[in-house]
This record gives structure tokens, sequence and C-alpha cells, in this order.
């Protein structure tokens, strides 16, 4: 298994490094070249403050104050007719920047066209709820507290959705561990049979080629079984492989009426 | 079933057959096993596969139940996530005794390839499992293959089920 390192700066040096590699990236347009996103653009900016713009693989891409979300979002789909949030969730960039990127993907189809509007915030900060704007915004909020943290103001039913509503820690951030960590992985056991069982339950076992020769509890080799428990440090003896009598039927035996003509 | 004909030869003409009643009990709980309905994952395909005509699990009295209270053995067919181990360990003590545990493939095994924080790494940190099948899927003749297993198990224990500790049972 690989060994666990702390992730807090997973994101400062490269897992991989190669010296012929270039970095691909994409072509960054200004917004002016586009018609109807500077029409767009023109409407958020008449509303809130605009700290960046640009136009990236067809889409445009804004970035807000982060207290500025529902007066932009409702401009765009009152006035820009953005009638989809197709999806809405936040990126970790606690280690290298330290805040969460909020971002809203939001589709035009009078126009057909998708923009993205994206806003940082601190940890431990709420965003407003776009819920009365766009329905799907209930269960994507819902995702990003359980997975983030990151709460939504006068969202209608703030609750974890995936994980359990006990569960603690928010498992998307790059400092959770992807095995979970000391909670999680004693949440079964602590749940159904209480933190007295943990002994005699044991930890999980994270490594599954783990195979150990002398535990006869857990592992037997065919051909060579013992009962359950058995020492074997001495060696075990051969058993053979034992076939059912009764199970198996014996088909060479003429036992019953045999069908070999037709009628 | 001619096999099961009484030989009125071989007891002096009368219509008895002598047997044990470890023997006739377990006759009648490895012959009429009732699973209960309980899919997880993609494994549940598969367990529906071999319940249906093709591998038809109703010849060997094998019958899928929709209520743990009238069911013997529970497959646990599939990845267990966290969140609903609690329910599947109600569902184990909401059956009546005696009860068996299959555990079919490799995330009920051992997580499998769910190696993360939100999966049960090993149904049997929960439930006291009798036979582990092995396989991603398991195919329907495996899960036959592990009933029938099952019911081999069964044949060989005491009818008092207080007498069938886990160290005295005879290997399968």
């Amino acid at each position: 298994m690989r060994k666990y390192t702390p992730k807090d700066n997973v994101q400062g040096k490269a897992y991989y490094t190669d010296r012929y590699h270039v970095v691909p990236s994409v072509p960054t347009f200004d917004v002016a070249t586009d018609e109807v996103f500077s029409k767009h653009l023109a409407a958020i900016e008449a509303v809130v403050e605009v700290k960046s713009a640009k136009i990236m693989l067809g889409q445009m891409i804004v970035e807000i104050n982060h207290e500025d979300n529902f007066k932009a979002i409702e401009t765009l789909k009152n006035e820009c007719d953005y009638a989809i949030l197709s999806e809405m969730s936040a990126v970790d960039y606690l280690a290298k920047d330290g805040n969460f990127e909020v971002f809203y993907q939001l589709h035009n189809l009078k126009d057909v066209k998708r923009m993205r509007l994206v806003m940082r915030i601190e940890q431990g900060l709420a965003v407003e709820s776009v819920v009365p704007l766009y329905k799907s915004a209930n269960f994507a909020e819902r995702e990003m507290f359980d997975m983030f943290g990151i709460v939504s103001n006068n969202h209608p039913f703030m609750k974890r959705i995936l994980m359990p509503d006990d569960w603690e820690g928010y498992p998307l951030l790059k400092t959770y561990p992807l095995h979970g960590d000391e909670f999680a992985s004693w949440y079964e056991v602590d749940k159904i049979f209480g933190k007295d069982a943990r002994e005699a339950i044991g930890p999980e076992i994270r490594d599954q080629a783990q195979i150990d020769r002398y535990d006869t509890k857990r592992f037997s080799r065919v051909g060579y079984e013992v009962p359950f428990g058995a020492d074997i440090s001495e060696g075990e003896t051969e058993t053979p492989i034992e076939y059912s009598k009764t199970l198996l039927v014996d088909y060479t035996k003429k036992s019953g009426k045999q069908l070999d003509k037709r009628k | 079933m001619a096999q099961h004909q009484v030989n009125y030869a071989s007891t002096a003409g009368l219509p008895v057959a002598l047997t044990t009643v470890d023997h006739l009990v377990n006759w009648g709980r490895s012959n009429s096993l009732w699973p209960l309905t309980y899919g997880l994952a993609c494994c549940a395909i598969e367990m529906m596969a071999s319940g249906a005509s093709r591998y038809d699990f109703d010849r060997m009295g094998t019958i899928f139940r929709a209520s743990p209270r009238q069911s013997d053995v529970m497959i646990l067919a599939g990845t267990l996530s966290k969140k609903h181990s609690e329910f599947a360990r109600r569902l184990y003590d909401q059956m009546t005794e005696p009860k068996w545990v299959i555990s079919m493939g490799s995330c009920a095994n051992t997580g499998g390839m769910f190696n993360t924080y939100a999966t049960v790494q090993g149904v049997d940190r929960i439930i006291p499992v009798d036979i582990y099948l092995p396989g991603c899927a398991p195919r329907p003749e495996t899960l036959q293959y592990a009933l029938m297993m099952l019911q081999k198990k069964i044949r060989r224990e005491s009818a008092n089920m207080k007498n069938n500790k886990k160290q005295d049972l005879r290997l399968i």
C-alpha cells in the first residue's frame, strides 16, 4: 500500500513531472469579441462589481465578489435568458490561495450560450442560496455543504445529502484522507455495536493483498485445510479435496429411464 | 424422483424410513432456503438472473422473500456503504433464527475496489458471514455453487443451533 502523506500542500508540488511535458493551455479571448456575451456582461456590470471577465472554450467566465452572487444570477436569469443552472459546486483552493472557488454553470437556450459565474470565498463564510431562482440548486447546494462545509443561507433544507447526517468531516476537502479519518474508519462499528466493540472487531484491513499464512481464522489453503483457528506453525497435513457424493448426479450410472429414441 | 421412493424390500415390507432428527430437520432447512430480496449493487443483477428462469433457483427450493421475517438467508449482493451498514444490520437482526449469510462479490467480502472512506471494508465487520463468494460480479453459476455449499454446511450442522460452534464444524 502506498504510504500515506499529508495532503495539506498537495497542490504545492506536482505529483509527476516530465521535463518534456508542456502544460496545455487554452486560448483566452476578450469578452468584446463576442457580441452576445458583451451584452450579458454589461447587464451584470450594471448591478454588481465584476472582478474579471474572459472567454475560454466558447464560454464566458465572470468573477464577482461572493456577496453579490444572488443579485448577479437574478440579473442573468431575468434579463439575459440564462434559464438553466446546469451545475454548481465548489473547488478547494485552500492550500494554494486560502479559499474556495464557488462556481455556477449557466445555460442560455435562447442564444445557445453557456457561461460560468465564479467567486472566491473564505472557509467558514456562507453563500446566499439561489434556490428561489433555480430549483436545481437545491440538491447542488446541499452537496456543496456535504462535501466542502460551505453553508448556503436561506436554503429551504440545509442538510447533508450523500453522507450520513451524523458524519463528521467534509470528504471532498484536499485535507481529507481518501481512506477516511479516525471517525470514518470506525463509523459503522461505533454506530451498530458501540465503541466498546472496537477491540473485538479490529481495525479495517486496507491492504487487499494481505495474506497471513498462519492465520487459520481468516485464511486457508486448498488441499491443506485445517480446523478453524488451528495452530499450523508446525506445518499442516494434506487433506484430499472432497467431492460431494449427494449433490452431484452420476450420469454414467444407468439409474432411470433412458430416452435415447424419439417417439 | 425414483431415488426417493421407499424400497419396501429393504424395510421388511414396511413403509418406514429410518433417519435421525438432525438429518430430517436439516433436510428441510437446506432444501427450503429462502433468501431475502436484498440487492445492494451490480451483484444484485446476477442474483436476479440466478432467480430467473434460466438458472432457476426455485428448483433448489430457494425462493426470494420480500420480508426479513420470512427469510433464512441474507445474500449481501454488492457494495455496502457506511451509511447503509446500519440498515443492513437491522434487516439481519429482524430475520428469525436459524439464519445464514452469503457475502456475494468482492465488495461485500473486502470492500473490493472501493478502498475509500465511505465503504464498509468487508461485511463481516458488522454481520457474521457463512459463505464468502468471490468474483466481480460472480456469475449466477457461482452463486448457485455458493448456495449448494451452504446447503452442504447446513446438512452437517446440528439441528439444535445452540450446539453449532464455529470451531466444531467440519470444513466444507
